[in-house]
């Protein structure tokens, strides 16, 4: 006997979604408005009040966006899901729901690098600080944990390095210490890992990725796991204390698995506003329904874009965990059957010069600030993506000079090569090609 | 608010207001191996409307010290128990699923205590099935994923949470999960299963009560509700569409309405 339940396609087109609900729409209709009538004074106050649910008004709620929340949740494992209007108000929303001035933050080195400067520079401002910790190192999130820590954040592999951090034991130490964690699942999407399945407490994505695909829209979403009981800790008045902003309402006590959810959407959606467009909403939908078949894609290519670069004359280096070589292989094929995802890091030879005539001379590939579009993208981050970092911090993320970041697309893959082809020819002479 | 039962830490929601036994008591009860938090999108409301509150977490369960009470009789002279730690001389009680049956003791042991009673997804008895039950004694995580596939309408399996951005099956889960799913759940099914006293209960009630429906409900089919209303003397029945058996939730507009209409007229705040 086995529970009915929808799989993870079905779930992909169908999930927080009903045409009986709609005037029989197929399609997820786009609810353009900013606003919504009240049935009478005493069901505003009650919406107001989070006696019943319902929407208000667009910044904290509504139902295109409310569809594609219940699908990501759906798809994650989650409880519950908050969509934001891209990755890194994900992100601030999340760490501004659990951190008071004071606080501090464990933080992967290998992250983005928008969300390294968010720790490193614009956080500070607030009174929240960070610790960075080399993704590899486990004991060191250990021994970065002070008295006021309030979670461990990281993405799963790290941008730009590709190393891995491994989630199921920093989770056991994050909640040892009564803290949760938050991962950065970007690169993964729920198609290749579940962080909720693996101790996270916490998802955030950037939709704009691989879960959308087309690169056409700005999105991101924060998933709550529902395990973390903040009343089992008294590290989080702003959760367990009564809230003057709703009545000395205490979100855990009402909320408990969803608490977190509904903090981030009364508290942050109500005083910051980073609202998704519900036209955003819709284009990330249209990506979401076609999710499975174009990460197999995107896996199979990056799978055969590792071969060709670990044998290429003009490459000093790459990184990508399907490689035997590399350390975190064994983790990779633990946590990430299914495929270690299309992000490669590869160093050229002839450093910086080199990776510079090599983007420059690319046709097939995009160079531009983006990943997990279904068209092959490269750039050079130390010039770009990670350019506002110093010096230290590039050596923390262990980032190089001659680093080419690559995110493999689903075009054919004898395309994407011969495009390679030519820009290493390029790369070989790039003196020749900067005078051109 | 914590309060002790019989020398026993026991948790209740009090819907985001202090506890005033000047005001009309309503306790809420919830089904098998969840907790106070299914009632979110009742108590508030309320709550905040002139009523005292408590949705309590059953013992072991939520945020309650166990063991679990091992029979459905047992937990309704529970029920009149926390009336009397608290002083509170009479109330309206609201039950889902299990917290039915519970309602049904408490209400029939002890007329005299209880104004009204709400019935959601209810039954004179709640025999399980033979498999989900032994999952559910052994701990098996599955039991949870059957409960919740079997226990959700249309809208549990697609989506629509009456709240923006919740899910439906994944919340349900983590409450139990979160919970024993052998100590309280097992628990909880095996007293259900056990209990034969619902249909004598009902015609011992004295009270006016309501029984909201879903037509859509698996564990407790619609038929079973309705023939345990015909054994109540003042009863009313309200059928909700493409609903299942977690009414609360899935339909939690619709069945606060109905509560309140009903509520108001027998026990006025």
């Amino acid at each position: 006997m086995d529970p009915k339940t929808y799989k993870f396609d079905t779930l992909s087109l169908h999930a927080g979604y009903m045409p009986s609900k709609n005037a029989g729409s197929r399609q997820v209709p786009i609810y353009q408005t900013t606003s919504y009538m009240f049935d009478d004074v005493d069901h505003a106050a009650a919406l107001f009040n989070l006696e019943r649910g319902g929407h208000i008004y667009s910044r904290i709620s509504n139902p295109t966006v409310q569809v594609l929340e219940e699908r990501v949740a759906a798809l994650e494992g989650g409880t519950a899901a908050l969509a934001t209007a891209s990755g890194m108000s994900a992100i601030f929303l999340t760490i501004m729901t659990l951190c008071n001035a004071g606080d501090h933050v464990v933080v992967s080195s290998q992250l983005y690098g928008g969300t390294v400067n968010l720790f490193r520079l614009t956080l500070p401002k607030f009174g929240i600080n960070a610790t960075f910790v080399k993704p590899r190192d486990t004991e060191g999130f250990k021994k970065a944990i002070q008295k006021n820590t309030k979670c461990i954040y990281g993405e799963l592999v790290g941008n730009p390095g590709n190393e891995l951090m491994n989630l199921p034991e920093i989770s056991n130490i994050a909640h040892e210490a009564g803290i949760p964690v938050v991962i950065d699942s970007t690169y993964q999407t729920p198609y290749l890992f579940k962080p909720l399945e693996n101790g996270a407490d916490f998802v955030v994505h950037s939709l704009t990725k691989w879960m959308a695909g087309h690169g056409s829209s700005m999105a991101g979403i924060l998933v709550e796991g529902g395990k973390f009981d903040f009343l089992k800790t008294d590290k989080f008045p702003t959760m367990t204390d009564p809230y003057e902003g709703y009545h000395g309402l205490s979100f855990a006590e009402e909320f408990g698995p969803v608490a977190f959810t509904m903090k981030a959407r009364a508290e942050g959606m109500r005083d910051m506003g980073p609202c998704l467009s519900p036209q955003n909403a819709w284009n990330v939908l249209q990506g979401i329904e076609t999710l499975s078949v174009r990460m197999e894609k995107h896996c199979s290519n990056a799978l055969k874009m590792v071969e060709y670069l670990s044998s290429h004359e003009s490459v000093a280096w790459v990184s990508h965990a399907s490689l035997k070589d590399n350390p975190d292989y064994e983790l990779a094929k633990k946590l990430l059957p299914k495929g270690t995802g299309s992000m490669i890091a590869f160093g050229i030879k002839g450093g910086k010069e080199a990776g510079a005539a090599f983007i420059d001379n690319v046709k097939l590939a995009s160079h531009l600030a983006n990943v997990g579009d279904t068209r092959t993208l490269v750039i050079h981050p130390a010039s770009a993506t990670h350019s506002q970092m110093d010096e230290a911090t590039l050596k923390l993320a262990n980032m190089s000079h001659d680093m080419i970041r690559l995110s493999v697309g689903i075009e054919d893959i004898e395309d994407i090569i011969n495009d390679f082809e030519d820009g290493f020819r390029a790369a070989k002479k790039p003196r020749l090609v900067a005078n051109k | 608010m914590k309060f002790k039962v019989n020398n026993k830490e026991v948790f209740a929601s009090t819907g985001g207001r202090p506890f005033d036994k000047k005001k009309p008591l309503i306790i809420f009860i919830h089904g098998s191996g969840l907790s106070h938090i299914t009632w979110v999108l009742q108590t508030r409301y309320f709550a905040f409307h002139g009523y005292s509150v408590l949705a309590i977490d059953l013992p072991a369960h939520g945020y309650s010290e166990g063991p679990a009470l091992e029979s459905i009789e047992e937990q309704g002279k529970w029920i009149s128990d926390v009336m009397d730690s608290l002083e509170m001389k009479e109330a309206s009680l609201v039950g889902h699923s299990q917290g039915c049956l519970v309602v049904l003791e408490c209400a029939s042991q002890f007329p005299e205590k209880i104004k009204s009673i709400g019935l959601m997804g209810g039954a004179g008895a709640i025999p399980m099935n033979p498999e989900l039950l032994d999952l559910a004694e052994k701990g098996d995580p599955k039991a949870v994923l059957l409960m919740m596939d079997w226990a959700h309408g249309p809208a549990g399996h697609f989506g629509g949470h009456p709240v923006p951005g919740l899910h439906h099956m994944n919340l349900g889960g983590s409450i139990v999960i979160n919970g024993s799913v052998k100590n309280a759940l097992g628990v909880d099914f095996r007293a259900c299963d056990n209990y034969k006293n619902g249909f004598e209960a009902a015609k011992k009630i004295q009270c006016p009560a309501i029984n909201i429906l879903g037509d859509r409900d698996k564990m407790c089919p619609i038929n079973e509700g309705k023939k345990l209303a015909e054994n109540i003397e003042n009863s009313e029945v309200e059928i909700i569409e493409n609903c299942g058996h977690m009414i609360l939730l899935e339909e939690a507009g619709q069945s606060l309405e109905i509560l309140k209409k009903f509520i108001r007229k027998n026990h006025p705040a």
